[in-house]
């Protein structure tokens, strides 16, 4: 008879080890898909998670795109680790990454064709205020009418692509666009473009944000008093509560900041890889951040490898791809599987196993 | 614009059509909800039987059977989602947004082959000369099974949490887990069955949406159905009754969009598109912001997890 016991308290062992172990099981339940599929297995694996960073012959194209998936993954991710910490669930990171590139592209658009230094500062203002705007919504419906913010930060996502849509369509259009749905290229306009900063490693604006979000969080939630408050919220609300400290006050924090790195995320896309205001401008990064955000275990440092390696997946898949004929489908599945695995072996460090009846106490 | 093309009849009438895949969504996720789990992955379990459903009807020709399979393929579904929260215990929401991610790659995966293709339609029932009565029977009396099926369902889930033991245990088990347990009552598999029935409601909601409201396949086509079946739940305020009036509110506005739209009123497209996602906000709030009524409802160990340690 297996059952299980709780731990006192979370096993360090395991925190650690389950994100490897999670990524095991889904490389093998992955290679199981990927044979049912009819596809050679091992060569699946190998293409995903290999070959983009060490076959000499696709290393170099797809080595800087790992800093360039991995950015916004990273970016996002770590501003909704603090709510996710304290139990606030921003879900709607898609809505806010839409909006940003939004305001920020605007103002670009606004601008054009001004060539002044001002311009990327202030897309960069733009970008992160219209995150933030986007995800006060639910965090003032939480805080005023105690509306769930799970539904209505997800809602307001599918109300931001009918935004997106409507901005691609019309205010946004190209003039010289010959009709085509799209804005203006921002990289062709170079007081907007948000270049390579070093030729060659695909390190533009958007991954040094990434960079610096990480150590800012790291140093909020291990020195910070705030970061303190959202830990205790986390663990026990009650207690945090007769700590003093003001949930709702939390809340439009937690909101507001991963709203703002979201929209951050999103100007930084659409000034630089995607380029343009399109209506399918967006990807679901706002939703595989999520995963990144879990396998990171919350963690900032976490967080900056789960987010490198679900970039990875992203250019493994589109390499299989092309190479195997996998579908681009299987990876979404691939990385939904992901996060089942992690969920599932979490069990590993919140219980201990324990073989043979209870005895009595 | 001309909005005396707006026929009330049609407009009734395709308002239950566009209801149905909402409601069976949201009375299946209101059981889950009773027996105090929150799963958030609705979303996902209609899309795996919006395709496993369009996928078993085109290839076996039998609307029926495509039913059938929707239900059976998210409630196997559901069950990944049981086996996590109920077994290895891990957090519900964000299993149940995993079971989303998880659900739209999956669905996308099989539906591959099935773009562009049209299902076998799925036949009105023949209700003789109960479909001649002047309006009524257009509004009443002239849909499909599934319709009806999603009516009684709500009935039924009415009457069983009302007046059934095993509704009362069911509540109990949601309200108190540890009270239910010491009672000898098993948490567990009340609460893996409840998760097993809330996936197939789920699934046969998103079938209909593929099989007859839409037609067709598309990635992503539930479009946010599942996260308003939620929405509607809490709008119930964990009641039958009152979902089927919300969910039927909810097709009141898509369909009624719908018509703007192709009657040319002078709004926006986009802005009549988002409506939908819109009133169910606003109605969210409007229920949130009345204290006291909405929380007292909601089953008392919603989204806890619950661990046979005592």
């Amino acid at each position: 008879m297996i059952r299980l016991e709780k731990r006192p308290s979370p096993s360090r062992v395991w925190t650690v080890a389950t994100p490897v172990l999670a990524v095991a099981l889904t490389m093998v339940a992955g290679g199981i898909l990927f044979a049912m599929l009819g596809k050679d297995p091992v060569a699946a694996i190998r293409t995903i998670f290999w070959d983009p960073l060490f076959n000499a012959q696709f290393a170099s194209y797809s080595r800087p795109q790992l800093l360039v998936k991995a950015g916004p993954l990273i970016l996002i991710a770590t501003g909704l680790s603090l709510g996710f910490r304290a139990g606030i669930w921003n879900i709607g990171a898609e809505g806010q990454y839409i909006i940003g590139a939004l305001c920020g592209a605007g103002v670009a658009l606004a601008l054009y064709p001004l060539d002044s230094f001002i311009v990327f500062p202030l897309m960069v203002l733009a970008g992160g205020l219209g995150g933030w705007a986007w995800a006060m919504i639910p965090a003032l419906l939480k805080t005023r009418f105690r509306t769930n913010e799970i539904l209505v930060s997800l809602l307001l996502v599918y109300v931001a692509e009918q935004i997106l849509a409507a901005m691609a369509l019309g205010l946004m259009r190209n003039p010289e666009g010959g009709g085509f749905p799209g804005s203006r290229n921002l990289q062709q306009y170079p007081a907007a473009a948000n270049t390579e900063l070093i030729a060659g490693t695909g390190m533009h604006w958007g991954v040094v944000t990434a960079f610096i979000a990480v150590i800012a969080a790291y140093v909020l939630l291990n020195r910070h008093m705030l970061g303190f408050q959202i830990r205790l919220t986390g663990q026990s609300p009650r207690a945090a509560r007769f700590a003093g400290v003001n949930p709702n006050r939390l809340v439009v924090i937690c909101l507001g900041a991963s709203g703002a790195l979201a929209g951050l995320a999103g100007l930084f896309e659409v000034s630089g890889p995607a380029g343009q205001v399109s209506i399918d401008f967006n990807q679901g990064y706002g939703f595989t951040a999520i995963i990144v955000a879990f396998l990171g275990r919350l963690h900032p440092v976490g967080i900056l490898l789960a987010g490198l390696l679900m970039a990875l997946t992203y250019i493994g898949g589109e390499l299989a791809q092309f190479t195997l004929g996998v579908p681009a489908a299987a990876i979404q599945a691939f990385q939904g599987m992901l996060l089942f695995f992690l969920l599932g072996v979490d069990v590993l460090s919140n219980y201990r196993i324990r073989l043979g009846r209870r005895g009595v106490a | 614009m001309d909005l005396s093309a707006i026929n009330p009849v049609v407009l009734i009438a395709s308002l239950m059509v566009a209801a149905t895949p909402i409601l069976l969504a949201a009375i299946g996720e209101l059981v889950v909800e009773k027996a105090g789990v929150l799963n958030l992955g609705v979303e996902g379990m209609m899309i795996t039987g919006a395709i496993c459903g369009f996928a078993a009807a085109v290839e076996t020709g039998s609307p029926a059977l495509g039913f059938l399979a929707a239900m059976l393929g998210a409630a196997l579904l559901s069950l990944v989602f049981g086996l996590l929260t109920q077994v290895l215990m891990s957090n519900q929401v964000a299993t149940g947004l995993a079971l989303t991610l998880f659900g739209l790659g999956l669905s996308a995966l099989i539906g591959q082959r099935y773009v562009g293709l049209k299902p076998p339609a799925t036949a009105r029932l023949d209700l003789g000369p109960l479909s001649d009565i002047p309006v009524l029977g257009r509004i009443l009396f002239s849909h499909d099974a599934v319709v009806y099926l999603s009516l009684a369902l709500v009935a039924a889930v009415w009457a069983f949490l009302r007046f059934t033991r095993a509704g009362l245990i069911l509540r109990a088990v949601g309200e108190n887990h540890d009270a239910a347990h010491a009672l000898g009552y098993k948490v567990v598999r009340i609460r893996l069955a409840a998760i097993a029935f809330g996936g197939a409601c789920a699934g046969l909601g998103g079938a209909y949406l593929s099989l007859v409201r839409v037609p067709q396949w598309t990635e992503g086509m539930t479009a946010g159905a599942g996260w308003i079946a939620l929405a509607i739940v809490v709008f119930a305020s964990w009641r039958p009754t009152r979902v089927l009036l919300g969910a039927y509110l909810f097709g009141g506005v898509a369909v009624l969009q719908l018509n703007l739209q192709a009657a040319g009123v002078a709004v926006p497209v986009e802005l009549l598109s988002a409506s939908p996602y819109l009133v169910t906000i606003l109605v969210l709030v409007i229920m949130s912001a009345d204290r006291g009524r909405a929380a007292l409802n909601a089953p008392a160990s919603l989204g806890r997890v619950f661990h046979a340690s005592t």
